[in-house]
């Protein structure tokens, strides 16, 4: 069976578009779009909003609300989004499809960021903002140069469990009919094609896993070694205390 | 592209019971189709409970041998965190040909989400322990504590609160988890989002969709206050302390 994926993933004609069908290649475009599209919708959202929540103090049932919507199987609610939206669309274009899927998919990435950069303004400690304030920084200085640079790692941490969550659902967008890696699973298992089945699903965990590690890279050259501890030999990680608002991030790779 | 057909459940409900297609009335549908819907209720939850279980069996010791010899930590994180980084969908197709099982077996999601829960546990365990004061471990063994009955008497209850919180974590995520596996044929509540999804051309049927988040939202809850009020009842004295 290994031999059959290896053989399945290594074949060229796979990674080629024909005769209408996308090939590899055409699907993790498709994959990253999708993935890419929201994740940054969710940014744009939830970034500003935790940190001026956590700034101020105000809105935090904000936080609380969007923490709930976990509770909700991801699934469902991109059925039942789609069966809405779908119909307007007589089928004509994919928008019928896309469009419920990016909705699900913004709306999963958002409670990570959000609550994760919320914890990590929070985490800043009350000194530090003092002092800030004592050197004559107003309240937008603080927020921009004290507690957004020190929350970094924390909404690094919540910006790549949304990533990650974002690529996995978009996976099961194919079970809609549309576009992305996870086409290749659920068409290996309506054909009773198993290497494709199980080729896609080694496709989807590979880009899962050089995604976060190319966001880890970026993480590594953005936040300040004055936060990281990451010294020549001395290395004390922040890691200890702020792990329970990590855990409460690391909610469902669905 | 063409609209290929989503994935055929094994039984596909004809569209009728509940008359209506209105979203308010998943509970005549549910009424409807009770057998069928309390069969997959079923399976949903053991599919969800399980895999915590034995994940936290598992995750135990692995968790007090990461405490112990602190070396093991940090490897311990980095694979718990590579194998958190899988995609579900991905590791439900890759376990067959890992544990040499036929490519859809019915253990197949069990041992994913069991994988999942260790990798989440293992974690959750060593924090707990560390979460023990150094005082209190030190009390217990000056009392005549050995290590064993010190780590069950006096260490792990001092750290039910951290691994409750874990616990709901990964409860809570695998019920959604449970529902993705339906999308690849398998029997659960997602086989009523795959069935919702087939009787919904050419216009939208929403009564078995609606039903199957109300049930999957209604299962998460009552697993997340199962493990709260489990965990109070096993942590007496912090209700003592909150009293005073």
């Amino acid at each position: 069976m290994i031999a059959n994926v290896f053989h399945w993933l290594t074949n060229s004609a796979h990674w080629d578009d024909h005769n209408g069908s996308a090939g590899i290649a055409t699907q993790i475009r498709t994959h990253m779009s999708y993935s890419l599209l929201a994740v940054l919708i969710a940014l744009v959202i939830a970034l500003p909003l935790g940190l001026v929540i956590g700034h101020t103090g105000k809105g935090t049932a904000l936080v609380t609300a969007a923490n709930t919507l976990r509770a909700l199987p991801t699934v469902g609610v991109l059925v039942l989004l789609t069966v809405m939206i779908s119909p307007h669309f007589h089928g004509r274009t994919d928008l019928g499809y896309v469009l419920p899927t990016e909705i699900v998919l913004v709306f999963l990435a958002i409670p990570p960021i959000l609550s994760n950069t919320y914890a990590g303004v929070q985490n800043v400690g009350g000194a530090t903002r003092d002092a800030a304030a004592a050197m004559g920084m107003t309240g937008t200085q603080v927020l921009r140069q004290v507690e957004f640079p020190l929350s970094l790692p924390l909404i690094f941490s919540g910006l790549r469990s949304a990533t990650l969550q974002v690529i996995a659902t978009a996976t099961i967008a194919s079970y809609l009919p549309l576009g992305g890696l996870g086409r290749f699973i659920y068409d290996g298992l309506a054909q009773q094609d198993f290497p494709q089945m199980i080729g896609g699903g080694v496709l989807v965990a590979l880009l899962a896993l050089i995604t976060d590690l190319v966001l880890g890279l970026i993480q590594r050259n953005v936040v300040s070694r004055g936060i990281s501890g990451r010294f020549s030999s001395k290395t004390t990680a922040i890691g200890g205390a702020a792990s329970a608002d990590i855990i409460q991030a690391e909610v469902a790779t669905v | 592209m063409t609209a290929l057909p989503a994935v055929a459940g094994p039984t596909a409900l004809p569209r009728d019971g509940a008359a209506s297609s209105s979203p308010w009335h998943f509970w005549a549908y549910f009424n409807a189709h009770l057998h069928q819907d309390l069969s997959w209720l079923w399976d949903h939850v053991w599919l969800s409970a399980l895999p915590v279980v034995v994940g936290l069996v598992i995750a135990l010791p692995l968790g007090w041998l990461a405490r112990r010899f602190s070396w093991l930590y940090p490897p311990m994180l980095s694979i718990s965190g590579l194998l958190y980084t899988i995609p579900s969908i991905a590791l439900f197709v890759l376990i067959p040909p890992l544990f040499g099982l036929k490519a859809l077996d019915p253990l197949q999601v069990p041992i994913a989400l069991t994988v999942y829960s260790v990798a989440l546990l293992v974690r959750v365990v060593a924090d707990g322990l560390a979460s023990v004061p150094e005082e209190v471990v030190q009390a217990a063994t000056a009392m005549g504590f050995g290590p064993f009955k010190r780590l069950i008497k006096v260490e792990l209850p001092i750290a039910v609160p951290v691994i409750s919180a874990g616990l709901r974590v990964a409860t809570v995520s695998n019920v959604s988890l449970v529902a993705v596996a339906g999308t690849i044929g398998l029997n659960n509540l997602g086989q009523l989002f795959t069935t919702g999804f087939q009787l919904s051309s050419p216009t939208a049927y929403y009564p078995p969709i609606v039903l199957g988040i109300v049930l999957c939202v209604a299962l998460a809850l009552t697993f997340d206050l199962t493990i709260v009020l489990t965990s109070r009842l096993l942590t007496p004295w912090r209700r003592a302390v909150q009293g005073q």
